[in-house]
């Protein structure tokens, strides 16, 4: 009897001590985040930042739902619950262990409501305490997290992150948040200097948004040291500006160069301007379109690879519908080149309505496959991975249509008809034979363009006609009969147009150039890279 | 001296087109006028407004069809100035509006109140009279088509590449005058007008005087490209078109020539635009398309380029047919144009009304045959050797 009351006593002592053996730290959180349900939202704020500096990191969840409006009071003892709604009932979760804790009924529950203001203060607070997370990957997105929204109140508790840091580059991001903390502080200006010479190294915008906020508020050499620090970032923003519109010129730059080469071929060839070479465009990307619904509903998994499959399939379309014009309309009309602009023109007439009446006027959704979508940072610059692939894709064109013409049977000829189609012909080459295999090939390439376009453009049947112009301009620009010439003009108009359009605006850079254009051809009649000798006479 | 001048102008079959289109000036807005609307034979007005438009047009495509069919330059910026011409006679139409706007300023077109510009801008000034108006309906497409062609035929810009840089000239423009800044009512353009010279402009009297007027206009152009085409002046064109160099050769120099016939031809593409816009009732910066300076030159080929009635023949027939297309079956437009853009280049390279004169001639030919044999068979040899010497350019 005896001993069986001393095992009671033991268990019934351990059944009361056990809440009392929740350490004091716990205790003092738990009742942090009960308090959290009252005050007004600056309050709460204040409450947040008080608890995030304890540092323990199973604050993280309750702070989380705290921004999403989980966190609840129940009414009769003012105890803060995770819940997670469910009908009339709300699912709870104990606050401080994370343990289940059963369900209530709403009515007995408040919410703890949230605004902006509180929720950018959780989201601080979450950044900070995450910092001491086990998982490198977690730690490196708090650090960057508390840099772009620095708040004193992460201060210490970056500190102590960064003591117990061992990865470089996470620490490197520590000790640039804790400088972006630092500067607003009230600590000392020794150490707000050394904290500008951090934040200027790392050299970003949000560097410098950083410096410009606290330059009016600094004094004396503090003060000169944001300065000079603020002079240094925009001298380095500018040259990443700059390298940053070469990019997008040299991106347009390789669009033009796809739109355009193909109308050089032809050009540089056959003396004849195709202007239905957009509609060729067009069509290829429609092929991408279709191409990319067959896949949908009946191979979804080669979704990724649909481009690469509409390729060939497009250049082959093309390249075809490029046969039949040459040999329908275009040979009957050899030495009259302005009307076979007209012919062509009419071309582009009907194929432009005949996809307008298959595939109706609107645009149509073309996918990018997921090697193509998002981007990345180098520096102070933003690169799209779409835009790459396609200055990579034109690159790549290029070079192949260089290999075709200087290393092939079929280019030599085609050289020496662009040469001297006379001597050509009395050379043994046939010449019809020649014009309509690079018609053929000029629309196929036209093609290929249209499947890249289709990733950066709209596809709807005036495609063809938004690139038709500035094609022509690149080939006059670039002359004829070479392929860089084409090269330099697709690339020198892109990035001339980029460099432009940040002083004087899109439409008024682009007037500019037509007109500049218009006067480079008095000067050269004939583009930059020009045949010479007896072919430019006829 | 004047009647030298007509003479000379008067070929026949000239003469007789002239006097057919001074006749329609005049029958039709009688039979407008005068015909009760009940009778057969009267015409709507707005028969009469839609006839005038084709007639502007028709002066639109004799005066590419002056420098196309009779120099060589095939030009695909001729919608520029017929829009600069249109856009002129806008101004001036804007002008008259006066307080009668939407925001009812008495001193600025709606356009600028909308954008909150407190002055106008320097080169509106002197719009508010018809001659200013009317002198820069002529100057403006005029000093484009000179400076332009100065700079282009000086330094030998020829065929395609000559083409081309109409087309950037104009598809600039449209770019230019789609912005607000350039102070030209922007994507809207002009419209909303009220009144020409005092008169409603939507009145029954001013559409039938446009149509007139647009009439009297076409006659007097023709009259203008006949006296130049039949003097020594076109001969020399058409020796620029057929062998460039070889007139060069001979000691002409072909970029005055050129220069000549490209501003005197923008001039009259000013005046079509100019006579286009009261009887429309908008000018907007979409004339200036690069596509409607290829529309043009379709009528043009139409109708037979390097012939003078053809273009006016092409420009109604196309127009009409366009009319009546984009009403009835406005789906099977774009293939029956595309269709008639191919046909016409393969089939009709001379067009229908040089398709006829051939015909024509050609019967007329087979009787003088015999008596032209030997002429011609000495004249064979002495190309057959200038052939060898120097072969013929291509175009």
């Amino acid at each position: 009897m005896h001993r069986a009351f001393k095992i009671f006593t033991l268990l019934a002592c351990l059944i009361l001590i056990f809440p009392i053996s929740e350490s004091q730290s716990q205790q003092d959180i738990r009742l942090g985040i009960n308090s959290l349900s009252k005050g007004g939202f600056s309050q709460v704020a204040d409450k947040v930042a008080q608890l995030s500096r304890t540092g323990d990191i199973k604050l993280v969840p309750v702070f989380e739902a705290l921004a999403e409006g989980n966190l609840y009071t129940r009414k009769a003892d003012e105890i803060v619950f995770m819940g997670k709604e469910g009908g009339n009932v709300l699912h709870l979760t104990d606050a401080v262990t994370g343990a289940p804790a059963g369900e209530g009924t709403k009515v007995d529950f408040e919410r703890i409501k949230v605004n902006n203001n509180l929720r950018r203060a959780v989201r601080t607070a979450i950044g900070a305490l995450t910092l001491l997370s086990p998982d490198r990957e977690v730690r490196f997105q708090a650090a960057n997290s508390v840099f772009s929204s620095p708040s004193e109140d992460a201060l210490e508790l970056l500190e102590s992150a960064i003591q117990s840091e061992r990865d470089v580059i996470v620490k490197t991001v520590m000790e640039q948040a804790r400088a972006a903390a630092l500067v607003k502080s009230d600590r000392s200006v020794a150490e707000k200097r050394a904290a500008v010479k951090i934040l200027s190294q790392r050299g970003d915008r949000n560097a410098l948004a950083i410096l410009s906020a606290t330059q009016t508020s600094a004094e004396g050499e503090l003060r000169t040291d944001i300065d000079n620090a603020i002079k240094e970032l925009q001298t380095a923003q500018a040259l990443w500006d700059a390298g940053q519109n070469v990019w997008y010129g040299l991106s347009l730059g390789s669009v033009l160069l796809l739109a355009a080469i193909g109308l050089a071929i032809t050009f540089g060839v056959m003396g004849i301007i195709n202007m239905a070479h957009g509609e060729m465009v067009m069509l290829g990307a429609y092929t991408t379109f279709i191409v990319q619904e067959i896949i949908r509903s009946s191979y979804p998994g080669l979704f990724d690879w649909s481009l690469i499959i509409a390729l060939p399939i497009a250049f082959g379309v093309t390249g075809l519908i490029g046969l039949i014009i040459e040999r329908g309309i275009i040979r009957f009309l050899y030495g009259r080149p302005l009307e076979t602009l007209l012919a062509t023109w009419g071309v582009s007439l009907m194929l432009q309505q005949g996809v307008r009446s298959i595939f109706g006027p609107s645009n149509r959704e073309v996918g990018n496959p997921s090697w193509m979508s998002g981007g990345f940072e180098l520096g102070g610059m933003t690169l799209t991975y779409n835009r790459m692939w396609i200055v990579v894709f034109s690159a790549g064109v290029f070079v192949m249509l260089l290999f075709l013409l200087k290393r092939s049977r079929f280019g030599l000829q085609m050289r020496a008809v662009t040469q001297n189609r006379r001597m050509a012909s009395s050379m043994g080459i046939k010449t019809p034979w020649v014009d309509a295999f690079t018609f053929a090939l000029g629309s196929g390439i036209a093609g290929i363009a249209g499947v890249a376009l289709s990733q950066i453009d709209n596809v709807s049947p005036n495609l063809g006609q938004s690139y038709i112009i500035d094609s022509f301009m690149v080939v006059v620009f670039g002359g004829v009969g070479n392929l860089w010439g084409t090269l330099v003009g697709a690339l020198s108009l892109g990035i001339v147009n980029k460099l432009l359009e940040p002083y004087t605006g899109a439409v008024l850079g682009k007037i500019l150039i037509l007109v500049l254009i218009i006067l480079f051809i008095q000067r050269r009649p004939r583009g930059l890279f020009a045949l010479k000798g007896r072919a430019v006479e006829t | 001296m004047i009647t030298a001048f007509l003479f000379k102008s008067l070929d026949r079959s000239i003469l007789i087109f002239v006097a057919i289109i001074l006749a329609i000036g005049c029958i039709v807005p009688m039979l407008n006028l005068l015909v009760p609307a009940d009778s057969m034979f009267h015409i709507p007005t707005y028969v009469v407004s839609l006839f005038g438009k084709y007639l502007t047009y028709a002066l639109l495509a004799l005066s590419l069809d002056l420098v196309w069919g009779f120099c060589g330059i095939l030009s695909l910026g001729h919608a520029a100035f017929f829009a600069l011409g249109g856009y002129a006679m806008g101004m001036y139409l804007v002008r008259q509006i006066g307080s009668r706007g939407v925001y009812g300023n008495p001193l600025l077109p709606d356009f600028m109140v909308f954008l909150s510009w407190k002055e106008m801008p320097w080169f509106w000034y002197g719009f508010d009279h018809f001659w200013f108006a009317a002198l820069m309906v002529l100057a403006v497409p005029g000093v484009l088509a000179f400076v332009f062609g100065w700079l282009a035929f000086r330094s030998r810009v020829t065929g395609v590449y000559l083409s081309i840089i109409t087309q950037a000239m104009t598809y600039a423009l449209l770019l230019a005058f789609f912005r607000n800044e350039m102070g030209f009512g922007g994507n809207n353009g002009l419209t909303d007008f009220k009144d020409l010279l005092g008169f409603n402009i939507q009145s029954q009297g001013m559409r039938t005087s446009l149509f007139a007027v647009s009439a009297i206009a076409l006659a007097m152009a023709l009259l203008i490209c006949s006296a130049i085409v039949r003097s020594k002046f076109g001969k020399v064109l058409v020796g620029l078109r057929d062998a460039e160099s070889r007139t060069r050769f001979l000691g002409y120099r072909p970029e005055n020539y050129k220069l000549m016939t490209f501003t005197v031809s923008a001039m009259m593409a000013g005046v079509a635009g100019a006579l286009y816009v009261p009887q429309v009732g908008i000018i907007n910066p979409g004339e200036f398309a690069p596509a409607n300076s290829i529309e043009v030159v379709i009528w043009t080929a139409v109708g037979g380029r390097g012939t003078l009635i053809g273009p006016v023949i092409g420009a109604t027939l196309v127009n009409f047919g366009k009319s009546i297309f984009t009403a009835q079956f406005p789906e099977i437009w774009l293939f029956a144009l595309g269709a008639l853009f191919i046909a016409t280049t393969l089939f009709l390279p001379k067009g229908i009304v040089g398709t006829i004169q051939q015909t024509l001639r050609s019967g007329k030919d087979r009787k003088n045959a015999e008596t032209m044999e030997r002429l011609h068979a000495a004249e064979d040899v002495k190309k057959g050797v200038e052939v060898t010497l120097k072969p013929l350019a291509a175009e």
